[in-house]
This record gives structure tokens, sequence and C-alpha cells, in this order.
């Protein structure tokens, strides 16, 4: 996609599809031949730029067709550049700009509880997203509000675009942040399907608040020479990079 | 004597009468008490959503309760709104998620607080987005009847509504208050004076005050700024050949500039426009602001001549 594109973000749809395959396979509640299904279990990317990890797993999931994933960042296409929920099929929310995914996922939360709904609410927040504001605005809200359907996965892989995090803006101690928000947090190794596995039980079972699991990853993981560089993080491969990631990835190129 | 009484408290009555709607949520950011949404959460505290100090979040709250069926209304001081701007615009305007946002407290017209509170640009950047409604009722009964259809628009809107007392216009005719049809509160054929909010009632004594000198004012409650109604303003220019446009509002961009931008494509006549100079406020009581802005009755009148003696 991004490299047909010459446009879009690989580094971190690497970095997150470990968790977001397990996601989709173990635990969201969805349906995709009904992908409006009002009762479903909301996956909200707020890192939207990250859009081709979900593009893919939407295709494998059947919410999209394969061929409907070469309209990536073309005109008129369903997978606009960042995840739209206007668009694109089996998203729920519009992103784009960081740090709205997680606000917007209390609202679905707060409307499965009044509704009286058994669903979870997952939203996946970038590493660098959460030095914007208005995340702690919602962080503090959701503990407030006590939300134990609402569930963050935290793709920790420590780059942002123009450099690495603790280059750019150092957050600390991430987990005590979020407890001292009143989040019960796990931390677990994103890349480790046994380890992912556990973390969604985690999020899925633990509902007397909001939960938190941090993952730590590799940006560009699985591709030697995009693992852990912040080059790749709103890059697309040229040709010979492109047949070499994805022989390292064990696909076939046509 | 005129009744007087405020908009907000008019904000206040319709989401009460909402509430039997189940699928109405009323979000608040610690001013329930300045924006009257206080009512609503001592009557249903499990439909109201307190975000504290927080409103980036409370518009992205509304926008996911929106996405899942529910009709939320939100509301702080216009100007907290405005530091949740891209918010509106990304997070409820783009995906065109009905999020009913209140403004209360804007303009100079809020007075005492000074220039940091006196919200002067937002129906001006509200105006910019697509999808959106934007308001400004002049009376406690119109911002009740219009706050109350919003409900049943499915589009996103932003409702100005202002601190202090202005007259109860519109008693026993509720009937005429539509979103998106200004109302003519006056008839005359020298000019028209096309106000919304606090101006309304200025303008109507503006109106007064000319019909003693022997011009004749059209006066009308341009409630709605965006979908602006532009079959009236057709009809204005046509029996009157002259327009005022008065607002407690930057002169870019808000009323006077909506009717500008629409006269230009559409229909010709001499426009003046009265509003704050762009320029900011000060403290001051809700009169005297009016007077420190020149935007006040007699700055109205003298607009409406102006605007006479540019007639070709």
């Amino acid at each position: 996609m991004v490299h047909r594109a010459q446009a879009g973000h690989p580094g971190g749809s690497l970095s997150e599809i470990d968790l977001m395959a397990a996601l989709y396979q173990t635990t969201l509640r969805v349906r995709p031949e009904e992908p409006d299904w009002d009762d479903r279990d909301r996956f909200i990317l707020s890192k939207g730029h990250a859009s081709p990890g979900m593009y893919a797993i939407l295709a494998e999931m059947g919410f999209i067709s394969v061929e409907d994933l070469e309209s990536y960042r073309v005109l008129g296409g369903i997978c606009q550049g960042h995840v739209d929920m206007k668009w694109c099929p089996g998203v729920d929310f519009s992103a784009g700009s960081l740090g709205m995914g997680l606000s917007f996922g209390m609202g679905s939360a707060i409307a499965g509880r009044l509704e009286g709904s058994e669903r979870q609410i997952y939203v996946m927040l970038g590493d660098g997203e959460i030095q914007e504001g208005s995340v702690w605005e919602a962080a503090m809200a959701a503990a407030h509000h006590e939300l134990g359907n609402l569930n963050v996965i935290l793709d920790r892989n420590r780059i942002q675009n123009d450099d690495f995090c603790e280059a750019q803006m150092r957050m600390f101690d991430i987990p005590a942040k979020w407890k001292a928000f009143g989040w019960n947090v796990k931390e677990i190794d994103g890349h480790n399907m046994e380890e992912i596995v556990d973390g969604l039980g985690f999020l899925k079972n633990t509902n007397d608040g909001p939960s938190i699991l941090i993952a730590h990853t590799v940006k560009g993981h699985g591709v030697s020479f995009m693992a852990d560089n912040p080059a790749f993080h709103g890059a697309a491969p040229n040709d010979e990079q492109y047949a070499q990631a994805m022989a390292e990835l064990g696909e076939v190129v046509a | 004597m005129t009744n007087m009484a405020a908009t907000r408290d008019g904000y206040g009555q319709a989401l009460l009468e909402l509430a039997s709607n189940p699928k109405v949520v009323v979000l608040e950011a610690d001013l329930g008490k300045s924006t009257k949404s206080l009512h609503f959460r001592k009557a249903h505290p499990e439909r109201t959503v307190s975000c504290g100090i927080g409103e980036q979040n409370m518009l992205l709250v509304g926008a996911g309760l929106a996405a899942s069926g529910y009709i939320p209304f939100a509301s702080t001081f216009a100007i907290f709104t405005e530091r949740a701007f891209e918010q509106m615009r990304n997070g409820v305007a783009r995906p065109n998620l009905a999020v009913h946002v209140c403004g209360s407290h804007g303009g100079t017209h809020t007075g005492t607080d000074g220039s940091s509170a006196q919200s002067i640009e937002d129906l001006a950047i509200y105006r910019t987005l697509p999808n959106v409604i934007v308001m400004h009722p002049s009376d406690i009964v119109s911002t009740k009847i219009l706050t109350m259809q919003l409900a049943e628009t499915g589009s996103p809107s932003y409702t100005r509504t202002a601190r202090n007392k202005t007259p109860v216009l519109y008693e026993g005719r509720e009937n005429e208050i539509k979103i998106g049809k200004g109302i003519v509160l006056k008839e005359g054929a020298d000019v028209a004076i096309v106000a919304c909010g606090v101006m309304v009632s200025q303008s109507i004594e503006a109106a007064e005050a000319l019909a003693a000198e022997g011009i004749n004012a059209t006066v009308v409650d341009m409630h709605t700024l965006k979908p602006l109604d532009g079959a009236l303003i057709d009809r204005l220019v046509a029996s009157c050949g002259a327009i005022v446009t008065a607002e407690d509002h930057n002169v870019i961009g808000g009323l006077g500039g909506a009717v500008a931008e629409y006269m230009t494509s559409n229909t010709y006549a001499p426009l003046e426009r009265v509003g704050v100079q762009d320029r900011f406020g000060e403290s001051g009581q809700a009169d005297e602001m009016l007077e420190v802005m020149q935007i006040s009755t007699p700055y109205i009148a003298e607009a409406a001549k102006r605007a006479i003696a540019r007639k070709g």
C-alpha cells in the first residue's frame, strides 16, 4: 500500500500489526458482514496515520476486499490516508489529528453503559501521541467516570515523526503516569503473541475502571532496514526496498 | 414594561423539555450553573456527564456519544469552546456527528469579566466549518424553541447564548421560530436592519428612533447565521434597497460577513456593518460595553442613514 502510494506510514503500521491481529482474531466482537451492527465492540485507531496496518486487517477480516487496498490514498478510494468512518466499512472513528481517539472512545463507552450493553471499547494510542495534552483530559475523565468498558492499547514503539521519543519529548515513567490517573495498567512485549493474548484478556476482564495495555513494540518490526529507524515513520520504500521488505516478511510479490 | 430574561435560561429550559427523549445527554465542563445545564443535571444526573475543566475532551466525548446514537448537548462559555476548535473541526464537523455545542456568555455584552471572556469571533470560526449550523438567538423564547429544534436536525451545531438579560420578544409567537428562517419584526421601506442576538432589541429601538425622523426601517432577527436565509436577504434588498447588519461580534466573519458574502454573489444593495471594529474589549457593564464598542442603538441608526445615503 505505502509503496504503491509512495506515501504513508509503514513504521507504525508494522509496530501495531501483531496487537491488532490478535485483537481482531481473539477478542473483538464484530461482524464483517454487518459492519454497523449496533452492539459490536468498537475499535478506535487514534494513531490514524498507521492506517495501512488497519486496512490490511480489515481486508483479512472481510470488511473490505484485498482489491480495496489499492485505493489507499487514491482519489475516491475507501482507504483514505487516515482511517475514516465515513469512507471505510469497519472503521469506527475518523482519525487524523493525534490525541482525539481516547475522548471519542470515552463517549462510546458512556453510550455503551447508558444502553446497558456488554460492548467493550478499544482505543489504540501511539506513544508519541500521548504528548498531546487532551489525552490526559480524557484519561482523567475516564477514570473519574469509572469506565470499565474503556480499554487502551498503547503502541510503545519509542519513535515519533522527527526522531526517537526520548529526543523529542521524554515521557519518563509512562506506566506510573497512567496509574496515577487511576487506570489499571499492564505491560507486555507487543510482538509476543502469548503475552498479547494474555494482555487482551486483562483488558476485557478488568472492569472496575479503565485499563491500559502498554505494549513494547519495535517500529518497522519485521523489516531490517525499517526496524527502530525514525526515517521510516512516514516514508515509503523505493522499489528495491519494497522487494527486500516483502521478502523479509515472507510475502510473495506479484 | 418589557419582560427581560437571559437567553441562557432558554437553553436550560429547552434541555429540560428535551429530556423526554431518552437519547438526549448533556455534557458539562464545570460551568453548568452558568450555561444553565444544571437544571437537566438535577433532574437527570444519569444522563449528564461532567467533563471537568476540559473542553477538548468534552466535544469528542460528544462525538463518541453521537456516533453511538445519542444526541449530546455540550455547553461552556463561548470563549472556551474555541480552544476545542480542532476537535470541533476534525472530530465533530468532518464526520458530521450531531453534537450540539452551546457557547454562553458570548460577545462584549458579557461585561465585567473583561476581554478574555468576551468572545467576538466564535460565530465567524464556526461558520467556516462544513455541516455546522450556527445560531445566535435574541431572546429566551427563541433560544428555547431553536435549541429544541436542534435535536431533530441530525447536524452538528454551535449556538451562542448571552449572560445578561434581554427583552422577551416571542412570547406567544413560538410558531414563527424556525432554524434557518429570519424573522421580520418590523416592516419599513427605507432600510433593512438585520441583527442577531442582543443586537435585535437594540435594532428595534434604533428603528423607533429612525421612525421619529421619518425613516421607515425593517428589522429582521437573523438568529441563524448558517444556513443563512438568503431568500429573505433577496427580498430585503428588493424592498428596501439598503441593508445594515448589527451584531455583538467582530465585523469580520460574523453576520455582517455572512450577509456581505451572500450579496456579493446574488444581489446588491449598499451594506453597513455595525459590530466590533476588529478590537478587543475591556471590563464594563453590558450597556457600557455596547457604547464603548459603538454598537448600541444610536450607532445602528447612524449606519442606517449612511446606507440610505449610498442608495443609487
